[in-house]
């Protein structure tokens, strides 16, 4: 995707918006000059930057919890059928559960603040990070694991060069996968309970104080920050998992996993690049 | 705690010049789980410096007693000595090169290189991990111009071809100079041009670094071209080990002699009669 072709879908997108609202012609429809102008006073002189910083703080810190907890627990599962075992059905049954429904349960537990809207999220996160990461661990071929304990490497030395790595492409497309979830949750959780957050801003000027520009700035505001998150698992991506965007040779057949990794990897690419 | 209770064998022994043996196996048995045991009562030697072939059919327990060797699995009873002491772990000073699959994917061919050295540095000299001794840095560039790899230092496994994935696995193993060299199958995924560069490559090197070579195959002419001694498995168990001299394995146009071409004959005819 070429930066020229992404700005003209921008102003594509602009002008349509600018067309629905002249013919609309009517308060809930601002034009997109209102609403960015909205925007700025909003976030300057009122307090949109705060409702943003609100939700930033409970993505960011979900998201940090859901890597913490999720990322090891998927290589322990991917690593030992046992566990998997064990555990399999649990996550078999509660990964397909749409976590959004959990909303008022959690709120009931643990009342007002941040806390339960960051449980939300992790919710979501952990199980796609954790079935995502198992995976990737399960698919760590034995070779491997044995090549690099002949060049001395125990436990800890496992972790650095062979576990870690290869469970990090495996965080990163759970996390471009659910980012647009988890920010769509986090407007709803932000519904209840509190009076900070893009959830609560868009509610309250939409539905109590009628100031339609003002409530476009937050959807404004939460898309921005949706996009933003996405961006940045993408640079991270690229950044952090080179090896996935290489070109790679024409001259390798094969079958099985390896083919199959690539098969994602090239897959990977074509939605990032 | 784990098996370091065992005996003063994990120190080095008293008597260093006696051992004339890389590898000796007492009364090796190994079964998996309720199968027949692949290695009954099985002892076998290889001295210092031979170059040695294990050749036999799929199922045989020729890649089991490789893992013996490397201390990655470990006798049901009986035990696999190697340089004297008793293995309880892999042996920092044993390379084990694999068929497939041994590089990092994530990691350039520099950096797999590097891998060995990296790993030790995580520990420093440790004696279990690493040697006791702190060793000399290792270049890593004589490794890769050794083993023609300086120009794709940069790319990752995915991108070079599968002979230049084993040069890398064989510069990782050798920039850590070991003394006893383990390969499972490693040229067997290759083609033939390829598959006989690198055994010449690996002969080459062994007797330059006076290596202990144990070269695991299924197949006959990579048996004879490699081991001046072939160990010939059958199915199991496995308890007499049977061997066949190849003195003259790894002279410059083995591959055209008579002698060659009968041993093959000869190699074939047994594993034929042995499955």
């Amino acid at each position: 995707m070429k930066r020229r072709d992404l700005l003209l879908t921008v102003i594509g997108l602009l002008l349509s918006w600018q067309l629905a609202s002249l013919l609309v012609n009517r308060p809930i429809l601002p034009s997109p000059l209102a609403v960015v102008i909205a925007f700025f006073q909003e976030l300057f002189q009122e307090d949109l930057l705060l409702h943003l910083l609100a939700s930033l703080w409970r993505v960011l810190s979900s998201t940090m919890l859901a890597i913490a907890l999720a990322a090891p627990a998927g290589l322990a599962l991917g690593q030992s059928q046992t566990l998997n075992r064990i555990f399999s059905p649990l996550v078999y049954l509660l990964y397909p559960v749409p976590k959004v429904v959990l909303v008022p349960i959690v709120l009931l537990f643990f009342g007002i603040g941040d806390l339960p809207k960051i449980i939300i999220i992790f919710l979501i996160l952990f199980f796609q990070i954790l079935v995502l990461v198992r995976d990737q661990a399960a698919a760590i071929r034995p070779e491997l694991i044995e090549s690099v304990r002949s060049l001395g490497a125990g436990r800890r030395a496992l972790f650095r060069f062979v576990y870690l790595p290869a469970s990090l492409p495996a965080v990163l497309t759970a996390l471009r996968q659910s980012v647009g979830t988890a920010v769509a949750v986090l407007y709803v959780a932000e519904l209840f309970a509190t009076r900070y957050g893009l959830g609560y801003y868009i509610y309250f000027n939409g539905s109590t104080l009628f100031d339609y520009p003002a409530m476009y700035a937050g959807v404004v505001a939460l898309s921005l920050m949706g996009l933003a998150l996405y961006f940045s698992v993408d640079w991270l991506e690229k950044r952090l998992t080179p090896w996935q965007f290489v070109h790679m040779d024409s001259r390798q057949g094969g079958s099985g996993p390896a083919q199959k990794k690539r098969e994602h990897q090239a897959q990977g690419k074509q939605q990032t690049v | 705690m784990n098996g370091m209770s065992g005996c003063g064998q994990v120190y080095p022994s008293p008597h260093p010049a006696v051992i004339i043996e890389m590898i000796e196996t007492q009364s090796l048995t190994y079964t998996y789980a309720q199968h027949t045991p692949i290695f009954q009562d099985f002892n076998w030697k290889v001295e210092k410096g031979e170059a040695w072939a294990v050749l036999g059919p799929s199922g045989c327990g020729k890649t089991t007693l490789l893992y013996l060797l490397a201390g990655l699995r470990f006798p049901t009873s009986g035990a696999v000595l190697v340089d004297g002491q008793r293995l309880q772990r892999p042996r920092p000073q044993t390379g084990l090169i694999l068929q497939e699959y041994g590089l990092l994917p994530w990691a350039t061919v520099r950096q797999n290189v590097e891998l060995g050295m990296r790993i030790r540095d995580f520990y420093g000299p440790d004696g279990k991990h690493a040697p006791s001794h702190a060793q000399e840095p290792v270049e890593i560039d004589v490794w890769l111009q050794r083993l023609g790899l300086a120009d794709h230092q940069d790319k990752y496994p995915s991108q070079i071809s599968g002979g230049q994935r084993q040069r890398t696995a064989i510069a990782r193993t050798l920039a850590l100079h070991p003394d006893l060299l383990l390969m499972d199958e490693p040229f067997s995924s290759l083609d033939a041009p390829t598959r006989e560069g690198l055994q010449n490559l690996t002969l080459e090197l062994r007797a330059e670094a006076g290596l202990t070579l144990v070269i695991v195959t299924h197949a006959i002419e990579e048996a004879a071209v490699m081991g001046q001694k072939i160990l010939l498995l059958g199915m199991p168990p496995n308890t007499e080990p049977v061997v066949i001299d190849n003195p003259h394995a790894g002279k410059p146009g083995y591959r055209n002699e008579p002698e060659y071409q009968a041993l093959c004959r000869q190699l074939r005819e047994r594993m034929a009669a042995a499955v």
